[in-house]
């Protein structure tokens, strides 16, 4: 396994020269050139209206680019089952069914023989700490935890790429902090490659490997930052003067970002 | 009451003159409250097959939903009064009934199917479409579920117009002297000015809406009561 950030790393998939305009004519999206290389935690970081959730959607074929390419590696393109999983801002679940339910829809919808399946959905839930919930029903869950089952269903395809919307936007800080944790230690655990799209600073700078931070009016990349600090992180990470400095640079980098968009 | 204001028997019974009514011709109206409530049940189960059905129908293929949607309005608008003498003649009696009772159920299930299987989560939508998941998967996984608790609204609604287009019918053939369902023996204890007999069929008529009412609202609860707002109780 490469380390995190290494320049060159081929990338799993890159986008190249993607721009995506909608039929109310607004352009969401020009000129986005992205790599999403192996192994990383890529955070994208941008304000509201930076195109940051539709370059996600548009890696996961949930939109069409109206300009561009979206070029997955050869070996990504034969692999198609099991490449992506994806959680949305709200977690997304089916009320009508109980959460191993909701996590097995991924392996149900592929066709995975019974017990197969549940062995890996009794995996997914585990690993999100959860074990003990399988028979409860969303409604009966508080914010946080119907989130981690979110990300158990995302997870339990073992997918190569996992792309995350703003998954923790929605949740108090206590959740918040706590999910990071939890996140970062799964991702370590599977060497999956994430792609995270996040409004906070303070999140993409404990979270991620790397940052590309966007601009807006259009939707492009204004410019990256390659956060060094060495994994496994933890409280002692979010307290030290290193991560001080670096939200201020990545802090510094968005408000340019953000200058940058409405001289437009 | 009645006893006291010396109403005429023949005006508003007693309840008690009821009861013996109820006791005396309790063959005949338990037969006749039988036919009704066949025909009914005939007729919702019918409606709800054929609401849902087309629904799914209209929902998988445009071209489909544009040609026959404006046939259902049809069905739907032209009052079942009206309707039910003409096909009185067409059809014989016991299906002409059933064809009733099914015309006025039908609709309010087509509509609120139709109305459920639009309503689903944007973002489940695209999960599935994530996952690659064929039409066949959405429809049976997403979308039927997503509708359940709209399509139960629209069978709570059918199971009581049901009821009241067997009655319609009946009674408009009863007025042309054939028949027996309990709404007839209305129109023939009419005639006859057995009024004490026609207070009890229309209890009996009653009844049969009220249950029908509370067995629609029992497997109401019994589906939902897990998971949607509707049918949880306040406070949990």
């Amino acid at each position: 396994m490469p380390p995190a950030n290494a320049p060159h790393t081929d990338p799993i998939v890159a986008l190249r020269g993607v721009g995506k305009t909608f039929p109310s004519g607004t352009v969401a999206l020009a000129g986005l050139d992205l790599d999403v290389r192996e192994g990383e935690f890529l955070s994208l970081l941008g304000p509201s209206g930076c195109g940051k959730s539709t370059a996600l959607r548009i890696i996961a074929g949930l939109t069409e680019p109206t300009q561009g390419v979206v070029d997955w590696t050869a070996e990504a393109k034969t692999k198609n089952e099991n490449r992506l999983g994806f959680v949305f801002q709200e977690p997304t679940l089916m009320p009508w069914a109980n959460v191993s339910n909701n996590v097995l829809l991924p392996l149900k919808l592929k066709g995975v023989a019974a017990e197969q399946a549940s062995k890996r959905v009794a995996a997914a839930l585990d690993r999100v700490g959860l074990q003990k919930f399988g028979t409860a029903y969303p409604r009966e869950l508080s914010g946080g935890m119907r989130m981690r089952v979110s990300i158990a269903r995302a997870l339990v395809t073992e997918p190569e790429l996992l792309l995350m919307d703003e998954p923790f936007a929605a949740l108090d800080e206590i959740t918040r902090f706590k999910l990071n944790n939890d996140l970062l230690q799964v991702w370590q655990a599977l060497r999956t490659t994430v792609v995270f799209v996040t409004h906070s600073v303070f999140e993409s700078v404990y979270l991620s490997s790397r940052i590309v931070v966007m601009a807006a009016r259009p939707g492009r990349v204004f410019t990256e930052l390659v956060i060094d600090a060495p994994y496994p992180r933890d409280q002692t990470f979010r307290t030290s003067a290193d991560y001080a400095a670096l939200c201020r640079r990545t802090s510094d980098a968005l408000g340019q970002a953000m200058a940058a968009g409405d001289g437009q | 009451m009645v006893r006291l204001a010396h109403i005429q028997p023949y005006v508003l019974p007693a309840p008690s003159i009821i009861l013996q009514t109820f006791i005396a011709d309790k063959a005949l109206l338990t037969q006749s409250l039988l036919v009704t409530l066949i025909t009914t049940l005939e007729g919702f189960l019918l409606a709800a097959i054929g609401g849902v059905g087309l629904a799914v129908l209209f929902n998988l293929s445009r071209l489909v939903e544009y040609s026959f949607y404006p046939f259902a309005v049809i069905l739907q608008v032209t009052p079942i009064v009206a309707v039910a003498p003409l096909l009185l003649i067409y059809l014989p009696q016991p299906l002409a009934v059933l064809a009733c009772a099914w015309i006025v159920a039908f609709f309010p299930v087509l509509a609120n199917t139709t109305l459920g299987l639009n309503s689903i989560d944007r973002n489940l939508a695209d999960l599935f479409a994530l996952y690659g998941a064929s039409r066949g998967q959405v429809l049976w996984n997403l979308k039927l579920p997503s509708a359940l608790p709209y399509i139960l609204g629209g069978l709570r609604i059918a199971g009581g117009l049901s009821l009241i287009g067997a009655v319609v019918a009946e009674i408009a053939a009863g007025s042309a002297g054939a028949g027996s369902g309990l709404a007839y023996r209305i129109v023939e204890s009419g005639y006859r000015l057995n009024i004490p007999r026609m207070f009890a069929a229309l209890e009996l008529l009653s009844i049969a809406g009220i249950v029908i009412f509370y067995a629609l609202a029992f497997v109401n609860h019994i589906a939902l009561r897990r998971w949607h707002e509707s049918a949880l109780e306040a406070g949990s």
